[in-house]
């Protein structure tokens, strides 16, 4: 079974250099993908597809106008939570923005649960009255889906700040897009995270777009594994279309943080297919760039053809795949058409406790 | 069977739009996510992408047409093994679809209908009484800065997931010197000195709680907690709505507010207001040391996000405090201060400063007036100002909160509409100027409510100036 090489690894080497250099951060050796055993690649491709139909079925629910207000597809990027949930362990929390449907499933979220709060009925997570970007489940350690862009950094630091008060060995995973990274409390949470060595995995989601400005038009440094460089915290910069490569790197984070050498980012470089919501037309890219990261370096289909190449699944094998996913979603949609709309009581529970 | 392909709502405003161009045409493979047509909205034009695998069977909606409502079918898509044989297969299902459609409108129509479209009635807040204070306790006279300190180090005794965060709250023994001696009972794992980043501690403080901790977030003037602000209102107050009740902030924001002495506009605001605007929040404003005492333990066990709004200077008033092994007094209940018949005063906090000397002032003039001590802004115990005002039919409210909006701005409107029968008198509420704080001696005071203004407003509600 042969490595894979991967595409970023000569940007990964050279920013860990630099980062090396720029600060007294003993930044970690990024790691190499390792190679997925057959077992890794079905599950990477599941739960990978199961995003991809999930985010595809809202965009049409959306349409039919089922789902209201704004709604933010994860389309492209489902190798970033895909991988890092491979890397991490029961008691792990998850926290990230308002683009949070694949984390939700990537976490073991209901389908249903998710799809029905998505269309505001009853059985959704959050009774329907979080919608698309404010859901949680306590049960998985899902802590949300926030709506203001940069919030979930300080509060996913938080997190890490009650695993080492109670002494668990338990991780942060705490995600964000390259948009707000440049938000005020992403340093602020930065420093008080190194200060305190607390155990939180940063998770830059670089998709390129914070929602319609490229990053090279917002960000004075683009290379997001920096940032953290004035608070001592390593970063490494990560092949987020590969899913080999995200779980090598959470391996490696993961590990910082339990073996107590604090925070440490990641930045993920992926791509989003659809524009920043379902009513954006995405005119600020060209369709040739969105067209060659789909046929060049799309996650799925990237496993794809590793199961097709070591003849682990054959195409039936695969679409045999397609149609249990495609069940789970379908259901899905028809649980969330069919679902009640919350009792007219609601209104008014759950504000106190 | 055929899958209908709809004209997509693309906005959250969208009803129709106009079917530009067609990308696929009869008889061509799609597979999702493949681009099928392009239509134009009121804002942009935006590509349609497929969602199922199939191949387009018929096009229902030629590309030029203007003003397509939305869910509107536009094509047919055949699956694997279908053919244009099976098109009017589609029909039907669209048929059913429709009749689904308009159900679904109809059972969401129906619920309105029945209550007349009305909202259901808000719950009403049952609070108990202040504990009883066994005879014979013995009173001990305690300055606010001390019952709050006490009220802290008894809760993290009793508590391990309680702690205090904040600037200089460690080694500093508090800017105000309110933690005093909690470092050295409870070492700096809990009594955690922050940099200065409100936003930033805020928001770790809320994370701490979401995950079952119970921190106490101090900030060493409510006026640098603007800064906070967002993950405050945002993150601690609306949590447990938006997620249906799964989980919440159990957190205590805390420290002083409002006016010092000569601190100027930015450092001297009152923000009773502010947060008592926000459902999901208990906003908790004491005079007292023993009300100070009571409400912030109950405030540190409340499973809540509570404000908790201090004053500088009560902060070295003393008053007598029980001595009691667990003094605990209910957050949303006010406190009659004095009881009097001729007219009513409410206030709060360092209001009550105000108040109580205005009400000495009135006694010797033969107005005996009722001073009610409001305690907590969120949730108001209305019942308890609107019994007085059924027995003195006069109100005046006193604080130091700007006028507009104001805590007493809500108390007047809620007493004129639950007791407008009952009132001799327009209510009167006495408030700070309508001016940021100045700084000269003279202009700070005049800027303030002050004990003559109180004095003449009761006269004023008593016709008796």
């Amino acid at each position: 079974m042969a490595r894979a090489a991967s595409k970023t690894s000569a940007a990964r080497s050279r920013s860990t250099k630099k980062g090396a250099a720029g600060a007294a951060v003993q930044a970690p050796k990024p790691p190499k993908p390792e190679d997925f055993d057959k077992e890794q690649e079905l599950h990477a491709y599941r739960e990978m597809l199961l995003i991809r139909r999930f985010e595809e079925k809202a965009g049409q629910l959306y349409g039919m106008g089922l789902i209201g207000g704004f709604c933010h597809l994860y389309i492209g990027q489902e190798a970033v939570v895909v991988g890092m949930q491979m890397s991490m362990k029961d008691g792990d929390q998850v926290i990230t923005g308002y683009r949070d449907h694949g984390h939700m499933l990537a976490t073991g979220m209901e389908a249903r649960g998710v799809m029905a709060e998505l269309t505001g009925r009853r059985n959704g997570y959050s009774k329907g009255k979080g919608g698309s970007m404010h859901m949680f489940s306590k049960e998985k350690k899902f802590y949300g889906g926030h709506g203001i862009v940069g919030a979930q950094v300080p509060l996913g630091t938080g997190l890490a700040f009650a695993n080492r008060y109670r002494g668990d060995d338990s991780v942060s995973i705490t995600y964000f897009g390259d948009g707000a990274a440049n938000q005020g409390q992403v340093y602020e949470s930065f420093n008080m995270a190194s200060l305190w060595k607390l155990p939180v995995v940063y998770i830059i989601e670089n998709n390129r777009y914070a929602m319609g400005t490229a990053v090279a038009r917002s960000s004075a440094e683009t290379d997001f594994s920096h940032r953290g460089l004035s608070f001592k915290i390593p970063g490494i910069q990560v092949d987020g279309m590969d899913v080999r490569a995200v779980k090598a790197a959470g391996d490696l984070a993961v590990d910082w943080c339990r073996s107590g050498k604090g925070p440490i980012i990641l930045e993920m470089q992926t791509y989003r297919y659809r524009g920043h919501s379902m009513s954006d037309p995405a005119k600020y890219r060209s369709k040739d760039e969105v067209q060659k990261m789909r046929s060049d370096h799309d996650p799925i289909e990237q496993v794809k053809q590793r199961l097709m190449a070591n003849k682990w699944a054959d195409e039936d094998e695969l679409k045999a795949i397609d149609k249990e996913v495609r069940e789970i979603v379908g259901d899905s949609a028809e649980f969330a058409q069919t679902d009640p709309e919350p009792d007219v009581s609601e209104l008014y529970t759950d504000i106190l406790l | 069977m055929p899958t209908e392909i709809l004209m997509p709502a693309l906005s959250p405003t969208m009803e129709e739009g106009n079917l530009s161009k067609w990308i696929k045409k009869e008889g061509d493979a799609v597979a999702p996510g493949d681009v099928i047509a392009e239509i134009e909205t009121d804002k942009a034009t935006m590509e349609v992408e497929a969602v199922d695998e199939g191949t387009l069977g018929k096009i229902l909606i030629s590309e030029g047409t203007e003003g397509v409502k939305v869910n509107t079918p536009i094509a047919v898509l055949l699956a694997d093994g279908e053919s244009e044989a099976d098109l009017d297969k589609a029909a039907s299902k669209q048929a059913a679809e429709e009749t689904k459609v308009a159900d679904d409108s109809a059972t969401k129509a129906e619920p309105e209908e029945k209550s007349g479209g009305s909202v259901p009635a808000a719950p009403e807040v049952k609070i108990a009484a202040d504990p009883d204070i066994p005879e014979g306790t013995e009173m001990v006279s305690t300055t606010v800065r001390e019952a709050l300190r006490d009220a802290m180090a008894e809760e993290m005794r009793r508590d391990g997931d309680v702690f205090v965060m904040g600037e200089e709250v460690a080694e500093y023994q508090g800017a105000y010197k309110v933690t005093q001696g909690l470092l050295q009972e409870f070492g700096d794992k809990r009594v955690v000195d922050t940099p200065i980043t409100e936003h930033g501690f805020a928001g770790v403080g809320v994370g701490a709680a979401f995950a079952g901790l119970k921190p106490i977030v101090e900030f060493m003037t409510f006026n640098f907690a603007m800064q906070a602000i967002d993950q405050i209102v945002n993150s601690a107050a609306k949590t447990l709505y938006m997620a249906g009740g799964q989980m919440g902030a159990p957190i205590v924001f805390r420290g002083p507010n409002g006016a010092a002495a000569r601190v100027a506009a930015q450092h001297s605001q009152c923000y009773a207001a502010w947060y008592g605007h926000i459902p999901g929040l208990k906003v908790v404003m004491p005079y007292t040391a023993a009300d100070a005492k009571g409400l912030l333990k109950a405030a540190i066990r409340d499973p809540n996000p509570v404000i908790f709004l201090e004053n500088e200077i009560l902060y070295g008033q003393s008053f007598d405090v029980p001595k009691m092994d667990d003094f605990v007094l209910p957050i949303g209940k006010a406190r009659i201060h004095k009881e009097g018949r001729d007219a009513t005063i409410v206030s709060f906090g360092i209001g009550m400063t105000y108040a109580v000397k205005a009400a000495e002032e009135l006694a010797g003039e033969g107005i005996d007036v009722e001073v009610i001590d409001l305690r907590t802004i969120r949730p108001m115990d209305l019942d308890t100002v609107i019994a007085s005002v059924k027995k003195t039919n006069r109100l005046v409210t006193v604080e130091e909160g700007f006028p507009q909006s104001s805590v007493g701005a809500h108390i007047a409107s809620q007493v004129m509409q639950r007791a407008f029968d009952y009132l001799d008198a327009p209510v009167i509420t006495v408030a700070g100027k309508d001016v940021p704080m100045p700084y000269a001696a003279n202009l700070e005071k005049l800027a303030l409510p002050n004990v003559a203004e109180v004095v003449e407003a009761v006269k004023a509600v008593s016709y008796r100036s």
